[in-house]
């Protein structure tokens, strides 16, 4: 051996206890007591809201609103049975429009389009679709399809909603589809697959639970959308047409209309119908949830 | 001859020896290969025989891993990486743009470092691959899944539980589910980067037993970072350092009288 290690050799004096300074124990209890206190904060009005939601409306919850459509100024009792028929129609509409769209697109931006330029920009132009505010969104749909058609239609209520919904579906399919290790991937290609068999029968696959999870929420978030109605399915006191022309009555623009109405049994009816699509969002986002647990676990 | 080199030779031997009459399955000529601007291959020309092991062995980043993607051009889903030379695979240059690669992809199969079973039941895993290049009616289709499991050593483990999802599997059984996924296209060459590196010894030791009895039917190249491992198990051994082949011969002949002083020392483990 060349080298002898002498373990008798003096080492390095210890270094002294307490050079930890108090402060930033003090540092450390601050930050945590903040983000407890604007945590709770925020619970609290979420709370307070659902509360409230739940007091004023389910003393109007009968089997009328239900049965009975909207009633006419004036008149006693009534119910929102069209208008919750309505916004089935327009939601679903608009999600069946939006899914194949925004699951394409969000394939192309993580499967082909990979550091391409078109897609930096479409992801760029997504996210900016992502924040544009919704009553752009009736606004185009009105010049778009209202104008040109002469007059207000489901089918124009079901576009806007698709548009609002086409963005949140082309970002979780995308988010989704990144998080498919690479190593699957390759895995596929190496056993001779084409790129469309990797994709459609490994990648969506291995993603679905979050691909389904994205369409939820995109129909939980048009579900309660009132602005890009305003201005394309409009609404509609009595039953609509089953062409879908003409006004569609619909939840969200029900309740805008009624909450601000003179009469008492509309506002009845407008909490009423606040705590049933409250309740049908909540649920959807249950099931979301539920859906990625049991994903995780398995 | 150091005490650590007879260490490792304990374990040479125990393969079957190399068979040098062993017609050439794979013939790399003057093989480049490049990630963008950097060559990481230079001029590689070696060749692969016939129904033997061939294990690549050196340093990290030394290309062996490269060499190994080349064959069933893997790489060339990364726009950036790209490859000259010639690879002949039974006389037919597998880089040429005339071959079409999913086709090469069927016939050169190939298992990675990580096991990467598909999101879908062990049967499906296997019948994924078989269905992509034909249509077997079902009783023909079972007869080839439960052929490729029994090959890969996992039917007995396997075969009550076929239609359970392939992620339920332990690391050494996903493992040999590759394994079985890519000898169920009958494949010629079978490439394994690095396979036992996430695996425990007992697993280890189940996929080397497997490899020396996959030989008899399949030509095998594996890259790994374990020399014990290449002496074990391979009949060739190729020694590369930075993007070079320094030396290729009998594995025998490799640990025990290696001609260059480099690979002397990285048996030897002066470095690596």
């Amino acid at each position: 051996m060349d080298t002898v290690i002498d373990n008798h050799a003096p080492t390095a004096a210890p270094a002294p206890w307490g050079r930890v300074r108090r402060s930033r124990y003090l540092a450390d209890r601050v930050l945590k007591i903040a983000c407890t206190l604007f945590t709770l904060l925020g619970a609290f009005v979420l709370g307070w809201i659902l509360l409230m939601l739940l007091y004023e409306g389910i003393g109007g919850l009968s089997p009328a609103v239900f049965t009975e459509t909207t009633p006419g100024p004036g008149t006693q009792g009534g119910g929102i049975a069209n208008a919750i028929v309505g916004s089935l129609v327009l939601t679903t509409l608009g999600i069946v429009v939006a899914t194949p769209i925004g699951v394409l697109a969000g394939t192309y931006l993580a499967e082909y389009g990979k550091g391409s330029v078109l897609a930096t920009v479409i992801r760029f132009v997504n996210d900016i679709l992502l924040a544009a505010p919704s009553i752009l969104i009736g606004l185009f749909v009105y010049i778009l399809m209202v104008q040109p058609m002469g007059g207000y239609s489901g089918w124009a209520g079901g576009v806007a909603l698709a548009i609002i919904a086409i963005p949140v579906i082309v970002r979780s399919t995308e988010d989704m589809l990144r998080l498919v290790p690479g190593s699957l991937r390759e895995a596929g290609a190496a056993l001779g697959a084409p790129m469309s068999k990797v994709i459609v029968k490994i990648s969506w696959k291995a993603a679905r639970a979050g691909m389904v999870t994205g369409v939820i929420l995109a129909t939980a978030r048009i579900a309660g959308e009132t602005a890009p109605l305003l201005f394309t399915a409009l609404n509609n006191t009595f039953w609509f047409s089953p062409t879908l022309m003409g006004g569609v009555s619909n939840l969200p623009v029900t309740i805008y209309q009624f909450a601000l109405a003179p009469y008492e049994n509309w506002r009845e009816l407008a909490w009423a119908g606040a705590l049933i699509i409250t309740m049908s969002i909540l649920a959807l986002s249950v099931v979301a949830r539920l859906i990625l647990r049991k994903d995780r676990v398995r | 001859m150091s005490t650590i080199a007879l260490n490792t030779s304990s374990a040479i031997g125990n393969a079957a020896a190399a068979d040098t009459r062993a017609p050439v399955r794979i013939a790399v000529k003057n093989l480049n290969f490049y990630y963008g601007d950097f060559r990481s291959l230079k001029d590689v020309s070696i060749d692969f025989y016939d129904r033997q092991v061939t294990a690549l062995i050196g340093p990290s980043g030394c290309g062996k891993s490269t060499l190994l993607r080349t064959f069933n051009r893997i790489y060339s889903l990364y726009p950036e990486q790209r490859a000259d030379g010639q690879i002949l695979l039974d006389g037919q240059n597998v880089l040429s743009p005339n071959v079409d690669v999913n086709e090469l992809r069927a016939r050169v199969g190939m298992v990675f470092q990580k096991p990467t079973p598909f999101p879908m039941s062990i049967y499906d895993n296997i019948a994924f691959g078989i269905k992509l290049y034909e249509r077997l009616p079902k009783s023909e289709l079972d007869g080839r899944v439960e052929e490729a499991l029994r090959k890969a050593a996992l039917w007995d483990e396997a075969k009550d539980k076929l239609r359970q999802s392939g992620m339920g599997l332990s690391g050494g059984q996903q493992q040999r589910l590759c394994i079985a996924r890519t000898i169920a296209q009958r494949p010629e060459v079978i490439l394994l980067d690095e396979p036992t590196s996430a695996l425990d010894p007992i697993s280890t030791g189940k996929i080397e037993e497997l490899i020396e009895q996959l030989r008899s039917e399949f030509t095998i190249v594996i890259v790994t970072h374990n020399m014990q491992q290449a002496a074990r198990i391979s009949q060739f051994t190729a020694f590369m350092y930075l993007g070079e082949l320094i030396e290729f011969g009998p594995t025998t002949k490799m640990f025990m009288n290696p001609t260059k002083k480099q690979t002397q020392d990285y048996i030897t483990g002066r470095f690596g």
